[in-house]
């Protein structure tokens, strides 16, 4: 056994090195190479911390709804306070690479969509990469289901065009894309063009007549307004519906009653009760906030405004969008770079996917050994493989048939709701609502509807399941 | 694979949820606690790591006690007693 664990920390070492490899042997080819590592090992730290806090969107309002446990909620608010306010110094210094996107009540559906299929699969979007690090099948399944559903959803038309709307249809079309997009043709082009693209961006600086890069706009309407205020607001509803029962209990076991004094110790107990997930969030809210800080500065120093000219200097201008541009957020995200790997792969197959907004206009479908998204994504579980190996918790497992379907099931919502949301629960909440970005709020409250419908249904099966494992045994 | 249930004793029960992910180990030993009387024990197996920490919050917010925890490899085992 422990011989086991031994090899299990020199395979740790092993992926550390190649990574270091990577950044080294790459970077000695070409200066440009950095800009890449930059994204590889920032998502090696999302993959450290999310394995250590076992940090999974999914399981907050799941587990609170399911077994009536806040750890996650307090994890996510934690790591959400401290992205935002390394994002409003990052944002008031000028280095910011966020940018709001429309907001309105599809934010929410969407939300509620990705919000079931999280459910559903067992991990959202990013818990799904780290839990693929641990060995996990399952995630594994999950990640590739995502990924199929996306890049699918983003071409498709056919008999989808007849569910467009005319209204949207003509919209999308006084847009003046170029004729290649083809946007008349595809029911995601027709809703992003045609309806998403009309709604405003609002963030919370904006709804108080502040710029967003100014220092009150970052401070007070991004950070305190728009991240502080909610968040506190929702761990308190979260310590009186469920956190306080424990605490509660002992305290009138041991005094008799309990004083509003009394609840705010009750309100620190939770959350600090696990340690892990409130460490995990800390430092995930920094390498945050630090990431578009260090991006931001490369693109100053390579004079770009986006990773499709590193690329063209590198020489390889393939699935590049029709403005030159590819996917370079800046910062955490998940889900668009895994449907441009598949993506890629349909394009090589034949499938001319480079006519729709989603490839063809914004992100681009590079060769995902340069895409830095991609390379985010790869170390990101890369890290979590380190971390769950260094810990002994590295374990192979195949997929069950029922937990295949759930995997592809919930994958699939996932995939329409994030390309619905225009983002997953990192790019469409998390990184939005630590920017000020009222749709992140949107998103996220759609995300806790879909937790709660997921988990009723999964309270009806599993009872289903138990009643017909546990006839005849008696209790 | 499928969840196991089996009772080992009277008042001692045991729920094995290998292969599974969340959120399945901690819904099944929340339904399998309700079920069993006060003062009974579970044996929960699990590997899968994050539900590891769904079910010590829940019991600990439930009054029930872990009494021992045991890891195999990936493989981790909870007994747990439910409050009286």
């Amino acid at each position: 056994m422990e011989r086991d664990a031994k090899k299990k920390k020199i395979w740790a070492l092993v992926i550390i090195g190649f990574f270091a490899l990577v950044s080294i042997v790459t970077y000695a080819y070409n200066d440009y190479y950095i800009y890449l590592s930059a994204y590889l090992w920032f998502g090696l730290i999302y993959g450290m911390c999310l394995q250590y806090g076992r940090f999974c969107f999914a399981s907050a309002f799941r587990d609170l709804f399911a077994v009536g446990v806040p750890r996650m909620v307090v994890g996510i608010m934690t790591a959400t306070l401290f992205f935002g306010l390394v994002s409003s110094f990052v944002t008031a210094s000028g280095f910011s690479t966020f940018h709001a996107s429309p907001s309105g009540i599809h934010s929410m559906i969407a939300g509620l969509i990705f919000g079931i299929g999280m459910v559903f699969s067992g991990g959202c979007a990013s818990g799904s990469l780290y839990k693929a690090g641990e060995g996990n099948g399952v995630a594994l399944l999950v990640i590739l289901s995502i990924s199929v559903t996306q890049s699918s959803f983003a071409d498709l038309g056919g008999w989808l065009n007849y569910l467009v709307p005319a209204s949207w249809h003509a919209s999308a079309l006084s847009k003046n894309l170029p004729a290649v997009i083809n946007v008349g043709d595809g029911w995601l082009d027709q809703y992003l063009a045609g309806y998403v693209w009309n709604h405003p961006t609002v963030t919370f600086a904006k709804l108080l007549g502040l710029k967003n890069e100014s220092a009150s706009g970052a401070f007070a309407g991004n950070l305190l307004v728009g991240v502080i205020i909610p968040a506190l607001l929702m761990l308190a509803v979260v310590y009186f519906i469920w956190g306080k029962k424990a605490f509660v209990r002992d305290l009138l076991k041991n005094k008799g009653s309990v004083s509003l004094r009394d609840h705010f110790t009750g309100f620190w107990q939770m959350i600090l009760s696990s340690k892990r997930t409130s460490l995990a969030g800390l430092f995930l809210g920094i390498a945050c906030g630090l990431q578009m800080f260090v991006i931001e500065g490369l693109r100053i120093k390579f004079g770009i405004r986006n990773a499709g000219e590193i690329l063209t200097r590198l020489g390889s201008d393939f699935g590049l969008s029709v403005r030159g541009t590819v996917f370079d957020p800046g910062y955490w995200y998940v889900t668009t770079q895994e449907a441009q790997w598949v993506g890629w792969v349909m394009h090589k197959l034949g499938w001319n996917n480079m006519d729709n907004i989603f490839f063809g206009y914004v992100n681009g479908i590079p060769n995902p050994a340069l895409n830095p998204a991609d390379w985010m994504s790869l170390s990101l579980i890369g890290g979590a493989a380190i971390m769950a190996l260094m810990n002994n918790e590295f374990k192979f497992k195949k997929p069950t048939m029922e937990l295949a379907t759930w995997a592809i099931v919930g994958g699939f919502l996932m995939g329409i709701g994030s390309r619905l949301g225009l983002g997953c629960n990192v790019g469409a909440f998390f990184v939005r609502v630590s920017n000020g970005d009222v749709g992140g709020w949107l998103f996220g409250l759609g995300m806790i509807g879909g937790a709660f419908i997921g988990v009723k249904f999964f309270n009806w099966w599993t009872e289903r399941k138990m009643a017909k494992e546990l006839a005849g045994m008696e209790i | 694979m499928a969840v196991k249930f089996e009772k080992i004793s009277e008042g001692s029960y045991a729920l094995d949820c290998t292969g599974y992910v969340c959120p399945h180990p901690q819904i099944y030993t929340k339904k399998m606690l309700e079920k069993i009387k006060e003062g009974d024990t579970l044996e929960v197996t699990f590997d899968n790591p994050s539900s590891g920490e769904s079910i010590t919050a829940m019991c600990s917010s439930l009054g029930n006690e872990i009494i021992e925890r045991t890891q195999q490899g990936g493989k981790i085992i909870f007994k747990i007693r439910k409050a009286a």
